[in-house]
């Protein structure tokens, strides 16, 4: 029997954790002399106060939507990806191999091929550790961890010493065309007649990091792949039973969360940078972890997630520009959120759990 | 005299029966709506093994578990050896005397038996003296109680029925008078249930109090000296077992009338569903299990393969039901199947017309965090009747699961509730109403009952016979020789790989099917 309706699971319960976060992180505040409600007002005024503040927030939220669908679908199939970071900046390179090579007329026509490109380098960066876990029986977290300081050793080289460098000191890429420039929400909003920030990097991608969402919702809860994932994830016995490859479905699961992982360079290096840079992926690799734990690996969860992620993100560097509370403590709050709503998701549960007990018992 | 006159005559009561081991007064549970102990009266007299039997679910684990500090009941008291006794933790169910033997094992596997005897229990900070005052105990104690065991053996080496000495011999070490196992028999061969009874009547002999917990009548009445029956969380008799039967113990359990012999008519024989031929299977560590076995099953006749478990049974299973290697020839219909390849696997052996109720449906038969809906499409998500277009039909699978609930008399007939919230003999039955529906040439069954309440397994059986009546082959595998005579048209015994010998249920004992088990063959003697 279950203890706690679902509602408490998914929503009270990391409601929960994210107050004592902000309580703590309130403390912090306060004991390095500054007020914490101002600093909650900065933060809330900078993520969604202005169209700007809020094309930032959407931005961060497309790429954590990307990089924590990534995680989940491999969580889903008890697999720990940690290496999305190493399968973004695979993503980037390809996209970035694609956007320099060939000559697109319009974004609409480079958007799929580099949608495509860019998931398919993802996956095949992840497709190395589920082989070899899948074949060899070698550790994923250990496999995928390696492969992150592959891929940024790679994207250095290829920064530094490649035909994709720009001329001059800076580990970037030569600039993409100015005909692939993806529209931004202001681009999108214009002609609706809604005002939107010019400068805000917030982007189409963000509608199919959406559209990400819905798709793994569906393939997840609706598709023989989906259902085989989450036979594989839940028990390998039972699955080798029903007749499910657990060579193959750790290496589908793998790529699919590689895919989504590389997608992410859609939203950073094609509609935000349009070049490739190095360190581009700034941790969302590993923020998607947090993502898809706070989220219970479910689409909608991570949405919401996201959304919390890119206000944390996008309200603390407004916090360290407006309160001169320095960028640490910034990511010290943030820390302390996942630390709650992750690590220490059972020391809220537990109580919770109880108390549910005890009013059940009192409604019987 | 006279002062021994006067103290006797205060004391009568408590000197013509003494305080009981164990007594319970009044113990109330719930969890949220569910009711699993009401009201539960219970006296456990010192030195006497005390039997509680009643079907899965009806409360017993709780109970225990109450007993032993788990859980805390709503109401009631605990009086150890006559005194009132509160235990808030396993900590001081120990203290108190109390020892537990779990169904499931509480073992470091790759610990040795003097380390897990120990953990725990340590008497200082440093483990060197601990170790060797428990070695010294350990000895006495085998010597003592016939548990012999290694105490340098690691766990993990070691057979199960050793495992669960090194269980009994942990509590002991901890000084319990009170001894509770909980379905000890479950995992254990005859001849190792009948060495644990040894045991048990030693402890006894000893002064120790054993509570045994089981649902198999067989052992109620073969060792215990009082049996209690729970139903539905309460605790309906409690009678000495000289003066009972199975059969009136059976009816207070599952509270009405129960057959427990299998009423079905004799076989007819068609033709041959499956051949196999010199069939070997060596497992991942390079050891062979099976070796070169040949056997057949024709049509409507159901082949039982006994023996004590880990003789190659499991693995004749799985390469039947494609997903264990093996070499040799298995005809199915006349089609050789493959063993090895890239059609070796549990998907295509369902094309094939193979159904497999596999031996452990926690690990294999279900997903128990999975809904029954979702359990029920387990292995057949490719089931056109299950799909439309590129999406699955889920709506028609929980359908489909819903009458199939109704037809096997699953209960609660929710297909929307997760398979761990079943009773054992319900899941079992979601299992079976799967892959008996599909109509399958061959069912492949493994320990069809097993921690299956009687209820159920009267069920049980006769959805396999009527299987066999529409003229079906079916293998079944039983460690249950009980299970084995009652149900199979012809036995196979398997030893160490082997099949010692095949016999026809009536002209054959367990006596000598006892002897082919231990690998001896008849002909000599």
């Amino acid at each position: 029997m279950d203890t706690m309706p679902k509602w408490a699971d998914i929503v009270l319960i990391p409601l929960i954790n994210l107050l004592i976060a902000f309580f703590l992180s309130g403390l912090v505040i306060w004991a390095i002399g500054k007020d914490p409600f101002e600093a909650i007002r900065t933060m809330v005024a900078g993520a969604f106060g202005s169209t700007d503040g809020v094309g930032y927030t959407l931005y961060y939220t497309t790429n954590f939507i990307f990089t924590g669908l990534a995680v989940a679908v491999a969580s889903r199939a008890a697999l720990f990806n940690i290496g999305g970071e190493g399968q973004v900046m695979l993503g980037g390179l390809g996209l970035t191999l694609l956007l320099l090579t060939v000559d697109f007329p319009h974004w609409a026509i480079a958007l799929p091929v580099a949608v495509i490109t860019s998931a398919a380098f993802g996956a095949g960066w992840a497709f190395v550790p589920a082989y070899l876990a899948a074949k060899r029986g070698s550790h994923i977290v250990v496999t995928t961890i390696m492969f992150n300081f592959i891929a940024f050793s790679l994207l250095g080289y290829m920064l530094v010493s490649s035909w994709i460098k720009k001329p001059g000191g800076v580990p970037e890429s030569l600039d993409f065309a100015e005909t692939v420039h993806l529209p931004n929400f202001h681009d999108i909003l214009a002609p609706l007649g809604i005002e939107f920030s010019k400068h805000a990097p917030a982007n189409i991608s963000f509608f199919i990091a959406v559209a990400c969402c819905v798709l793994f919702f569906v393939v997840m809860w609706h598709t023989q792949l989906g259902t085989a994932i989450r036979q594989f994830g839940k028990s390998e016995g039972a699955a080798i039973y029903a007749g499910v490859s657990p060579v193959k479905i750790t290496i589908i699961a793998m790529m699919i969360s590689g895919g989504l992982a590389g997608l992410m360079a859609v939203n950073a290096t094609m509609g935000e940078a349009e070049r490739l840079i190095l360190g581009f992926s700034e941790g969302a690799g590993f923020i998607g972890i947090a993502v898809a734990l706070m989220g219970r690996n479910h689409p909608f969860g991570i949405f919401l997630a996201a959304v919390l992620f890119g206000f944390l993100y996008q309200g603390g560097s407004e916090l360290s520009l407006w309160m001169g509370i320095p960028r640490e403590l910034v990511i010290v709050i943030q820390a302390l959120v996942i630390l709650l709503t992750g690590a220490l998701d059972n020391m809220v549960r537990m109580p919770v759990e109880r108390l549910f007990l005890h009013f059940r018992k009192g409604a019987n | 005299m006279s002062v021994e006159t006067q103290k006797g005559r205060q004391d009568t009561a408590a000197l013509t029966a003494p305080a009981p081991a164990i007594e319970l007064r009044g113990i109330s549970k719930s969890f949220g709506p569910v009711q699993a102990n009401k009201d539960i009266a219970i006296k456990v007299a010192k030195g006497t093994i005390h039997g509680i039997i009643g079907e899965n679910g009806a409360g017993k684990s709780t109970l225990m578990s109450i007993l032993y500090g788990f859980y805390k009941a709503d109401k009631g008291e605990i009086l150890i050896n006559g005194d009132h006794t509160d235990i808030p933790d396993s900590q001081a169910a120990i203290a108190a005397g109390i020892g537990m033997v779990f169904q499931h094992f509480k073992l470091v596997e790759n610990f040795t038996v003097l380390e897990n005897v120990v953990l725990g229990a340590e008497s200082g900070p440093m483990l060197r003296p601990s170790l060797s005052k428990a070695r010294k105990l350990l000895t006495q104690l085998s010597d003592e109680y016939e548990l012999s065991v290694d105490p340098d053996a690691k766990i993990e080496d070691l057979s199960v029925g050793h495992q669960q000495r090194v269980e009994i011999l942990k509590a002991l070490y901890r000084q319990a008078d009170i001894l509770i196992l909980d379905e000890p028999t479950g995992v254990l061969t005859p001849a190792e249930a009948d060495h644990l009874f040894r045991i048990l009547e030693g402890l006894r002999a000893q002064g120790k109090t054993i509570i045994l917990i089981t649902h198999k009548l067989r052992e109620i009445m073969e060792i215990t000296d009082t049996v209690s029956v729970m139903r539905r969380g309460q605790m309906t008799a409690t009678v000495k077992t000289a003066e009972t039967n199975p059969e009136q113990l059976a009816e207070l359990m599952v509270g009405r009338k129960v057959l427990l012999q299998v009423d079905k008519a004799p076989a007819k024989l068609g033709d041959p569903i499956l051949e196999v031929e010199n069939l070997s299977v060596v497992d991942g560590d390079g050891v062979e299990r099976v070796k070169g076995i040949n056997f057949n099953v024709r049509a409507g006749e159901i082949l039982g393969i006994a023996g004590v478990s880990g003789n190659g049974q499991s693995e004749l299973l799985e390469v039947l039901a494609g997903y264990g290697k093996g070499t040799g020839t298995i005809r199915m219909n006349g089609d050789t199947l493959d063993l090895t390849g890239t059609k070796s696997d549990a998907k295509t052996r369902r094309k094939q017309g193979i159904a497999h109720v596999p031996e452990d449906r926690h690990a294999e038969g279900l997903i128990l965090d999975f809904e029954a809906w979702e359990n029920t499409a387990l292995g057949y998500i490719d089931d056109p009747a299950y799909n439309r277009g590129l999406l699955m039909d889920n709506a028609a699978i929980r359908k489909d699961t819903e009458e199939k609930m109704e037809r096997f008399d699953v209960r609660p007939p929710n297909p929307r509730l997760a398979a761990k919230n079943f009773s054992g003999g319900n899941q079992q039955k979601i299992v079976l109403a799967r892959e008996i529906e599909r109509n399958p040439d061959l069912l492949l069954i493994g320990q069809p009952t097993r921690g299956v309440d009687i209820g159920a397994i009267e069920f049980i059986h006769k959805q396999i016979v009527a299987l066999r009546d529409q003229g079906k082959a079916i293998i079944l595998v039983s460690v249950e020789l009980e299970e084995i005579f009652s149900l199979s048209d012809r036995i196979a015994v398997m030893f160490d790989g082997h099949i010692m010998g095949e016999r026809n249920p009536a002209d054959t004992d367990e006596k000598e099917l006892g002897l082919l088990m231990a690998g001896m063959t008849t002909e000599g003697a």
